[in-house]
């Protein structure tokens, strides 16, 4: 294709592009680095069916002068990132200089709600991306075998999970696994213990909220396998099978290597899903063991009475630039099979 | 509850004839945003009976309105020309100046307003209040009785004896509530303990947070002895969660919102053993103080800045009507409210015993949302075990500060 026609050709994708994607997220960035106007305050005499109080109130009129002259609010350059809510550059130092070891930094950094996001999304990136790409594995190759009369149906039903509304397949677990629920009373049988509570301890919300994590994503990585799975050639799987490799050894040997690169693509997909990890936590309602990057910038928009716009808009390109992080070492594998390919 | 509401609207279309004649409007759209619950359902469906003769009435209600109101009112011409406010959501929209002040329309159509019903602020009203909210104690006479305590507890300590001698009977493992889902709630609930003490939120005459204290140590430590008595899973109750846990008969006693006593005394969703028993009693004291731990909210309207004043005053017109005496009278049990024509009842007596005994309302600060958004966030460590409440009163304050300086409140 000619420069010119390919140019022409992908021009409206590139306006969209810019117009949906690039704008906003410079948008965000832009202010991530402003904070809100100082506020003028006047100390007035608020009544009410309760009485009267002196009471501080903002001055809307010197406000609004503030306001007209610079509207983006004031700005704040990286103050937003460093603060203690963010990146709480000076609480690491201190914690660093005031430590015993490094148990004790780590304890003292977990008490950041910045740090203590990360590890919860770093954790359930690490754990789940792995378990969905095995279990989905192990699907694709039970449901491969089955005869074709049932494969249908087993077929609908294993990506169920998926399907669900990932809000209402979260309540729905979380309703069950209640005290009070099927699969929660089950359990405080099981360990004869009345007083197990999968919401109440921090290990045992975390490990729920990774169980639900591959149970809802699992069936993703199983479809793609399973289209995989057919076009894997039978010439060589016969081959294998006339020099004797037995099942586990066709499937090491053979299968695997030709699904690489969709396991490489699944990686990617499953890595920036799960780093942006957010509406299990809402749904069970979990924010009190396990909190997330999204579940942060959530939290400073939503159920506050006012928004704090540049925490969330910090927290944002914070949450970019990890998935970017997270990402280099597959693009980097992509790339060089691409290269390799051309040459 | 879609059924009720139709039920409501009915209900109000039929008194129609006579409200429209009341409503006297000569033309305008009304647009009103606010909560849901059956008391404000109640309001705007009296206010929509004024559409007609070129009036238009429309109403939002729900429960995520805190959420959009300052987006929707920023806008000129507002979405809404009025807002169902409380003491903290009328802060946030008089920091933006997005509420205008209602003085020439309460001396032209508010003739009916006691002068307890107007909120002002540096002597402008700002907001017409129609019912009072607090949380306060529902507890169960039948399981108290059983476990032999005498009366109903009057402090907290009294609480924490009572739920002691039940559970040591064997009647409830976990026979006390409160609502403390980690976030707004368990917030609200360190909110009204330490309200309990007298003690202030703030350095007087700054923005600065000081509640790390030894009053703000003792309210945790209460807060601690209260929910060893709740259920394990207690960090994930809300409002809705407690009631239905009261309904179920697992509770014995709860501090839950006076707006749900009507809900919890009707017929539906519980057994006539949990209704009977059921007594709403003033929040408790604490500690040495006198002063129920409860804080006092009111639910009122405001009228948007960026309305038209046709629109403005025909909306004041329709919600004057929404609480006119004759909606009280029809719906005395949802609310506790403020008109003169109400009459107290069983499912109001907490949050009227709880103003009674001098409870203080919730602070009207600019500020005070992001002290509570830290609180919320920042005390779960404690109640877990794994922090001291200094610790989790000096995060507070620290994630406050940072947040704070985020709003211009602090330098």
């Amino acid at each position: 294709m000619k420069n010119r026609t390919f140019f022409w050709f992908i021009l409206p994708s590139l306006i969209t592009m810019l117009l949906f994607i690039a704008l906003p997220i410079v948008s965000v960035a832009v202010q991530s680095l402003h904070i809100e106007h100082e506020a003028v305050m006047v100390e007035v005499e608020n009544c009410g069916p309760f009485g009267c109080k002196q009471e501080l109130q903002v001055d809307v009129e010197e406000t609004a002068k503030l306001k007209e002259e610079r509207p983006l609010g004031q700005f704040n350059g990286l103050g937003t990132y460093t603060n203690r809510n963010h990146l709480a550059f000076s609480e690491i130092g201190l914690a660093w200089r005031s430590s015993t070891g490094l148990v004790d930094f780590m304890s003292k950094a977990l008490n950041l709600p910045f740090y203590r996001a990360l590890a919860f999304t770093l954790t359930y990136t690490f754990v789940v991306t792995p378990l969905v790409i095995i279990f989905g594995f192990m699907i694709a190759l039970g449901v491969n075998t089955l005869p074709k009369r049932i494969k249908g149906p087993t077929i609908f039903i294993s990506l169920l999970p998926m399907i669900v509304t990932p809000l209402i397949g979260s309540l729905i677990l979380f309703w069950m696994i209640d005290a009070n629920g099927i699969l929660g009373a089950t359990l405080q049988r099981i360990f004869d213990d009345p007083n197990l509570s999968l919401k109440a301890s921090p290990a045992l919300t975390w490990i729920m909220l990774m169980v639900y994590g591959v149970w809802h994503s699992a069936p993703f990585a199983f479809i793609v396998f399973y289209a995989g799975l057919q076009t894997v050639p039978a010439d060589t799987m016969e081959a294998a099978m006339i020099d004797g490799a037995s099942r586990w050894e066709r499937t090491r040997y053979v299968v695997l290597p030709h699904l690489m690169p969709l396991t490489v693509f699944i990686s990617l997909i499953q890595l920036m899903d799960n780093f942006r990890v957010f509406e299990p936590i809402v749904s069970f309602s979990a924010q009190a063991s396990a909190t997330s990057l999204s579940w942060i910038i959530y939290n400073d928009l939503v159920g506050t009475e006012s928004q704090f716009f540049g925490s969330a808009g910090a927290t944002s390109v914070l949450t970019i630039i990890g998935v970017s992080i997270l990402l280099i070492p597959v693009l980097i594998r992509t790339w060089r099979d691409f290269n390799q390919k051309v040459v | 509850m879609f059924l009720k509401t139709i039920t409501f609207a009915g209900a109000f279309a039929l008194l129609g004839s006579t409200a429209i004649a009341g409503c006297g409007i000569s033309g305008g759209n009304v647009s009103v945003l606010s909560n849901d619950f059956p008391a404000i359902q109640a309001v705007t469906s009296a206010a929509a009976a004024c559409a007609g003769d070129g009036v238009t009435v429309e109403t939002n209600l729900t429960k995520d309105h805190k959420d959009i109101m300052v987006a929707a009112l920023t806008a000129n011409p507002a979405q809404y020309s009025s807002v169902v406010v409380s003491n903290s959501t009328l802060v946030t929209l008089m920091n933006d100046g997005l509420v205008r002040p209602l003085d020439e329309m309460v001396a032209k159509h508010g003739a009916a307003l006691s002068k307890s019903q107007l909120i002002t602020v540096n002597g402008k009203v700002m907001a017409v209040a129609f019912m009072a909210n607090a949380q306060h104690l529902f507890s169960r006479t039948d399981v108290l009785e059983a476990a032999g305590v005498d009366g109903i507890p009057a402090t907290y300590e009294d609480v924490l004896a009572a739920a002691e001698k039940i559970r040591a009977a064997g009647l409830m493992d976990y026979p006390v509530a409160l609502n403390t889902k980690a976030g707004w709630n368990l917030a609200e609930e360190f909110v009204n303990m330490y309200m309990g003490t007298g003690a202030d939120f703030f350095k007087s005459g700054t923005a600065e947070a000081a509640v790390n204290n030894e009053n703000g140590v003792a309210t945790l430590e209460m807060l601690k002895s209260l929910v060893a008595y709740s259920n394990p899973d207690y960090l994930t109750y809300d409002s809705n969660a407690t009631q239905a846990e009261w309904e179920a008969g697992n509770l014995a006693l709860a501090t839950m919102w006076g707006s749900r006593g009507s809900a919890v005394l009707d017929d539906e969703g519980s057994t006539a053993e949990v209704v009977s028993g059921t007594v709403l009693s003033a929040a408790p004291t604490w500690g040495n103080d006198a002063r129920p731990a409860s804080t006092l909210w009111w639910d009122g309207i405001a009228i948007s800045t960026n309305a038209s004043d046709e629109d403005a005053e025909a909306t004041f017109v329709a919600m004057m009507n929404g609480i006119s005496s004759d909606v009280v009278k029809a719906n005395n049990d949802a609310a506790v409210w403020l008109d003169g024509a109400y009459m107290p009842s069983p499912a109001s007596a907490g949050v009227s015993s709880t103003a009674a005994g001098g409870a203080a309302p919730y602070p009207m600060l600019p500020f005070m949302g992001a002290l509570h958004t830290a609180l919320g966030a920042e005390i779960t460590d404690f109640l877990q075990g794994s922090e001291s409440a200094k610790q989790a009163l000096a995060d507070v304050e620290a994630a406050y500060t940072a947040a704070a300086k985020e709003q211009g409140f602090l330098k």
